[in-house]
């Protein structure tokens, strides 16, 4: 029965999408505002429907339903409950249907929330909403059933792909989808205001903090799925540059820009076309997204189902939304009245410059990613790795770094170079400093520019707190200087790991040592280990540096359902870095393959990516506080 | 001019949706074929994997008669199914070199108890570093070796019987 009220729940929720679509449609077509009232509550019956959906099917999934396809699928009646749970979106269907159900949410906040836009805007803006979920629900319902029954059912399930049965699951997906279709809200607002021909400072207020929720989930959710991919996947390496990766970074990319251009839009009038054209950039990079890890037309870790049905289906969507929200903007756009120009030396002209780098590291990204599907149709097989893509995107990243260093030192409006410059020597010294000292060590070139820079972007990132009155100073200023003290964190710890990392591959006997960096690491003795769900070997190592001695148990494990064999590497974190073990294999003669890390400052890529996304709840706590002061304000005056 | 400009972003998302549309109806392959073919194989020298069998060396190849190269391994189970057509090519006068992947003594001494020893040379490749360099991705694998010690052909997967025709051609062309 649950199965079936999941699909009838589906089922509703797409008809009152497409009935939230006509609503809208007459509501502004017809000047009809009784029927555009409707289309708020409308709007968050289908969420709640969407999540009813959801939930019903992790209940299929946590009472192991096994005459549910996708549950004998992709679970075991043995898995622990956690990964029951999550494995309702550790496949195609379901992680399709978490997507539907977060947009469907969004639409419903939207609906809830959002009272500053005009009351037309905000309709055309739920339309533009329920055309993107009814496209979606219709593929769940037509080519991606997530509720379709097994007759006869199985007597078991075939299990969760052990790579994916770790607690990162739980959080990693709904947290990155939170982010990839929170930008569909944008997108919305940008056709609802193509629509209605209504762009201007009041329009970005109110697109602003939903563009900033959106953007907080994305970062949060890369930074987790950075980390996760680095200690589960035992390699190492904490970016691959796989196209399932690109695909999350490009949108923060496009996000990150319009961030920035919303807050001229908000502030000054300015940057009006360019603003509405990265709402549709952001979102279609979300899809686009979507569209390379469903399809299986890239070959990636994340690819669960390789069919070009379901990937011809949602390359159609993309086509209609992406291709109508585009041709909406070309002949609409010039209608809408140009913003106000400001002079290039300004806070202004900072952002713009901004919005230009990004671009660029986001068009090199996209390249990147789509070589290879290119080349293919020439017949030439090739894959683009990370040397591209650090060394196309790794200088503008650090132009980027220091126009951010810069930027926030400007004043809106009209500023003076000399002034300017003055302002910037603190900054400028840091870096010099930094830079001279690592001659010293030579680290290579771009992480010694990284290095510096990070010292610099550290000090100009406080900058704008100086001389103030602290307790007087906005809450959204906090929060901009705290991201962009965490991209400097972030960027030292890149650098250091790409600077300083030692790695050696040993075969060693018990009690044999092997050193890496400061750590001595001895193999005290295998042992085997019996999960919930797998059994493993696990060796017992003694790190020592100087008088500390710490036990990692780095193991192999193996999964029964289905079988495999996983490695689980040991980690010690420690301040100045990490310490990052993986048992191999056995040699046959009593020797065992240890890979040893030693990675000086590691955990500081993480941690800055946790500022960055603690700055923007700051920013986003700033200004909705500040807009709900003034509406106070207004109402009283 | 600036009305055009507003339908470039347009025109350019048509121009992706093209590539990535021709990309999905031929999609990627999920082998991997060696890009060696038509190459000299990679400079190597193995050593012996059991007694009494030498190891092997790239130079070995260089003799001006045609070989295969098979690699294999005592662990895998489509190289238990391929033996039989390994020991046919044997019989036809076709020299078969191997290089068995991280594997033990024993172990392969044991397969070929088993399953027949169609080989004159087996090295060693401990890290499956030759494997790699070879262009290889898994096991069994066998490529055929011009006498000049050129790959010209490669077999992904166990030898069926239905391969076998065209091997022997190769080899007879590659004389």
């Amino acid at each position: 029965m649950i199965a079936e009220a999941g699909l009838a729940a589906l089922w509703f929720a797409g008809a009152l999408a497409a009935l939230q679509l006509v609503m809208a449609a007459i509501g502004i077509a017809r000047d009809r505002d009784d029927v555009a009232a409707a289309v708020r509550p409308v709007a968050i019956v289908q969420g709640l429907l969407a999540l009813l959906a959801m939930a019903l099917l992790i209940e299929l999934f946590l009472g192991s339903d096994m005459s549910v396809k996708l549950v004998v699928e992709n679970s075991h009646s043995a898995k622990p409950w956690l990964y029951k749970f999550a494995g309702a979106w550790g496949n195609h269907e379901g992680s399709m249907l978490l997507w539907v159900t977060i947009l469907g949410l969004a639409g419903g906040a939207v609906a809830i929330f959002e009272r500053s836009l005009p009351e037309r805007t905000l309709t055309a803006t739920l339309g533009a909403q329920a055309t993107i979920a009814l496209g979606f629900y219709a593929f769940l319902l037509f080519s991606s059933n997530p509720f379709a029954r097994l007759n006869p059912a199985a007597a078991d399930g075939l299990g969760l792909n052990p790579l994916l049965q770790d607690p990162g699951l739980a959080f990693h997906p709904p947290t990155l989808y939170t982010g990839y279709v929170g930008l569909s809200v944008a997108f919305s607002f940008a056709v609802g205001a193509l629509v209605t021909r209504d762009v201007g400072p009041a329009f970005a207020k109110a697109m602003r903090p939903w563009v900033l929720i959106a953007w907080i989930f994305l970062t949060l959710g890369i930074t987790a799925g950075s980390y996760w991919a680095y200690y589960e996947l035992g390699w190492g390496g904490w970016w691959f540059w796989d196209p399932v990766e690109n695909a999350s970074l490009m949108p923060w990319l496009a996000a990150t820009a319009l961030l920035h251009s919303v807050t001229v839009l908000a502030t000054r009038d300015g940057l009006r076309a360019w603003t509405i054209m990265l709402a549709v950039v952001a979102f279609s990079m979300s899809m686009i997204g979507t569209f390379l890890v469903r399809s299986g037309i890239l070959t990636s870790v994340h690819a669960f189902a390789v069919d070009p049905e379901r990937g011809a289906f949602i390359l159609a969507l993309l086509a209609i939304y992406i291709g109508g929200a585009l041709a909406l903007f070309a002949a609409r756009i010039g209608t809408v009245r140009a913003g106000t120009t400001f002079d290039p030396v300004s806070r202004e002209g900072g952002l713009v410059a901004n919005n230009l780098l990004l671009s660029v590291i986001l068009g090199v990204v996209l390249i990147g990613t789509l070589y290879p599907i290119v080349a293919a149709s020439f017949d030439v097989q090739l894959s683009v790795g990370p040397p591209f893509f650090n060394k196309a995107a790794g200088p503008i990243a650090l132009l980027l770094v220091a126009v951010m260093a810069v930027g926030p030192l400007l004043r809106w409006r009209r500023d003076d170079a000399k002034a300017v410059l003055g302002r910037v020597m603190l900054p400028i010294g840091a870096t010099l400093v930094a830079a001279i000292a690592l001659l010293f060590v030579w680290p290579g070139v771009l992480p010694w520019a990284g290095l510096s820079l990070a010292a610099g972007l550290a000090v100009a990132s406080v900058a704008p707190l100086w001389k103030r009155n602290l307790k007087r100073t906005p809450l959204f200023t906090y929060g901009m200087v705290i991201a962009h003290l965490g991209i400097a964190v972030s960027l030292a710890g890149m650098a250091s790991d790409s600077a300083f990392t030692q790695e050696t591959l040993v075969a060693v006997r018990t009690g044999e040592p092997a050193r890496v960096g400061p750590y001595t690491v001895t193999l005290d003795g295998i042992s085997p280990v019996i999960g919930e769900n797998w059994s493993a070997l696990e060796a017992r190592l003694t790190a020592t540096r100087g008088s500390s001695e710490r036990i990692l148990r780095p193991q192999l494990r193996f999964f029964a359902n289905p079988p495999t064999s996983t490695n689980e590497s040991a980690i010690l974190t420690v301040l100045d870095g990490q310490l990052y073990t993986v048992l191999g294999q056995p040699d046959g003669q009593g020797r065992w393959q240890l890979r040893l890390w030693w990675k000086p400052f590691v955990t500081l890529i993480w941690f800055g990516g946790v500022l960055i996304a603690l700055g923007g709840m700051l920013s986003l706590l700033g200004r909705v506080r500040r807009e709900r002061r003034t509406a106070m304000r207004t109402q009283w005056a | 001019m600036k009305r055009f400009a507003l339908w470039a972003p347009l025109a350019i998302f048509a121009l992706l949706f093209a590539v990535v549309a021709s990309g999905l109806f031929r999609p990627a392959e999920k082998v991997v074929r060696s890009a060696m073919i038509g190459k000299p194989l990679p400079d190597f020298a193995l050593p012996a994997m059991v007694p009494g069998k030498p190891g092997l060396s790239s130079a070995s190849f260089r003799n001006g008669k045609p070989r295969l190269l098979n690699v294999f391994a005592s662990w895998c189970i489509p190289c238990i199914a391929e033996a039989p057509q390994l020991m046919q090519l044997k019989a036809m006068g076709i020299p078969i070199d191997a290089i068995a992947i991280r594997d033990t003594a024993p172990a392969i001494a044991g397969f070929l108890r088993r399953n027949g020893d169609p080989y004159e040379r087996i090295g060693s490749d401990k890290a499956s570093q030759v494997q790699l360099a070879l262009g290889s991705s898994g096991v069994p694998e066998t490529f055929v070796i011009d006498g000049r010690g050129i790959v010209v052909k490669q077999i992904i997967g166990d030898i069926r019987p239905e391969n076998m025709a065209e091997i022997v051609q190769a080899v007879k062309d590659a004389r």
